[in-house]
């Protein structure tokens, strides 16, 4: 069982708009395109060859990208950006993707839980996760640190990791440190079972 | 033979109701060619650890051994001599001399220890080469970027036969390119076989180290695992 500290929304909708954008550069096939991809995020996202041609086959059915019309999906079949797919692509681009946060952040549900459990050590519970997302963060800068210099693609992937991660670990630390100037007021450690617990507890 | 070691060190400033206990038995090890960092947030102790580290100030309690010197056991002469030949700082602000060239600040530790002031000059040019700074030689602070003032700093702190880097908030100020080329080259300096502590509150200037410990109150509540190889995380990655 893990706790997720980071957000994979969105995945797929990238891979149909990141596709549309290699083949800007002319048509490709979609092995091709499956290589470059994967070259072009610091080779941190792979993606399977099902995946590329499913892909493919929407965007044809939806008329943004063409093939060189042999049926089925060879993989000799090579791929242009139709007109529509380059207007798909630049409105992509400018679209604000969605920022808006979880609707129940499990990390903060652990954090609000934690305080209200009978001998539960909230500060310890917010250091074991802060440990962890710094051994994350360790593992991903090792990951830039051994990649070679020129490898733009990975460090913009790794970086945007790290600050994902760094967020989290400083509302760690302020939650830490709200908790220190207020303490919350625990429940006596044996209480009769079936008391619901006070209605502050609730959000 | 470890390259720092600290042995339940305590530090207390003041008496009285108006005691406060900066360190609380603090343990810590570091090998050669170790890097590791300290987080913790304000007046948890990191600060004080540092300058105790670096025998610029005395523990309470406890014992701290630099490369196998019991600082104890050294005279105030001894102990600012091992200071100018083994230990190297670098700070938030820089400290760097700002009536001094690049190549005077960083030749100054060692001319202070003595050495012919060409011996000196040489040393300096060279760790400044290393930093990629050799055109900045007879430059003053004054006319460097915070980036390269910072470099600076760490050829100051590493030249000569410096084994042990301590560094306070290296990345002070900067913006976090620059913040990460300070740790680039930090971590450098430690894989060439110094060891190296950095204290910060920050966990992407922490996430350099080879390990992270934690304080909290004076007291390491907690530290990073040994990591994986590094390839663990595409296989496994938290990305997918």
């Amino acid at each position: 069982m893990h706790t997720r500290y980071t957000d994979d929304r969105g995945g797929s909708m990238s891979v149909r708009h990141a596709l549309l954008a290699l083949l800007t550069e002319g048509p490709k096939y979609g092995l091709q395109l499956r290589q470059e991809f994967e070259a072009r995020t610091g080779e941190v996202w792979p993606l399977n060859v099902g995946q590329v041609y499913t892909t493919l086959q929407r965007l044809e059915r939806d008329g943004l990208v063409e093939s060189d019309g042999e049926d089925g999906a060879g993989t000799q079949k090579s791929f242009r950006i139709t007109a529509a797919g380059a207007i798909e692509l630049d409105a992509w681009l400018r679209t604000p993707p969605d920022l808006s946060s979880p609707p129940r952040d499990e990390l903060v549900i652990k954090v609000l839980v934690a305080i209200r459990v009978p001998g539960v050590d909230v500060h310890e519970v917010i250091q074991t996760h802060r440990r962890r997302l710094v051994e994350l963060m360790q593992e991903w800068t090792r990951v830039k640190r051994n990649a070679s210099g020129d490898d733009l693609s990975l460090a913009l992937v790794v970086d945007a990791e790290l600050f994902r991660l760094d967020s989290v670990v400083r509302w760690l630390d302020a939650a830490e440190s709200r908790l220190r100037r207020s303490p919350v007021s625990t429940p006596a450690p044996v209480r009769p079972p079936n008391k619901p617990v006070r209605e502050g507890a609730r959000r | 033979m470890s390259a720092l070691e600290l042995s339940r060190v305590s530090k207390v400033y003041g008496s009285g109701a108006g005691e406060v206990h900066a360190l609380r038995g603090v343990d810590l090890i570091v090998e050669p060619g170790e890097l590791v960092a300290v987080m913790g947030p304000s007046g948890s102790g990191k600060s004080t650890l540092l300058t105790i580290a670096g025998s610029l100030e005395e523990p309470s309690r406890g014992e701290v051994t630099v490369g196998g010197l019991p600082l104890s056991r050294l005279s105030r002469n001894e102990k600012a001599a091992l200071r100018r030949r083994a230990i190297g700082y670098v700070f938030q602000d820089f400290n760097l001399l700002a009536g001094l060239t690049a190549a005077e600040n960083v030749s100054l530790p060692l001319e202070l220890d003595g050495a012919p002031i060409r011996t000196a000059r040489a040393a300096a040019l060279a760790a400044l080469e290393r930093l990629d700074l050799a055109g900045d030689a007879d430059r003053f602070p004054d006319d460097l970027s915070g980036g390269e003032r910072q470099r600076v700093a760490i050829a100051r702190a590493v030249v000569g036969q410096r084994h042990l880097l301590l560094a306070d908030e290296p990345s002070g100020a900067l913006d976090s390119v620059n913040g990460e080329s300070v740790m680039r080259l930090v971590r450098e300096t430690c894989q060439a076989g110094v060891a190296g502590v950095v204290v910060t509150h920050d966990a992407q200037l922490a996430s350099w180290a080879d390990r992270v410990v934690f304080l909290r109150d004076g007291r390491i509540v907690d530290q990073t695992a040994r990591p994986d190889g590094p390839e663990s995380l595409l296989e496994t990655g938290p990305a997918r």
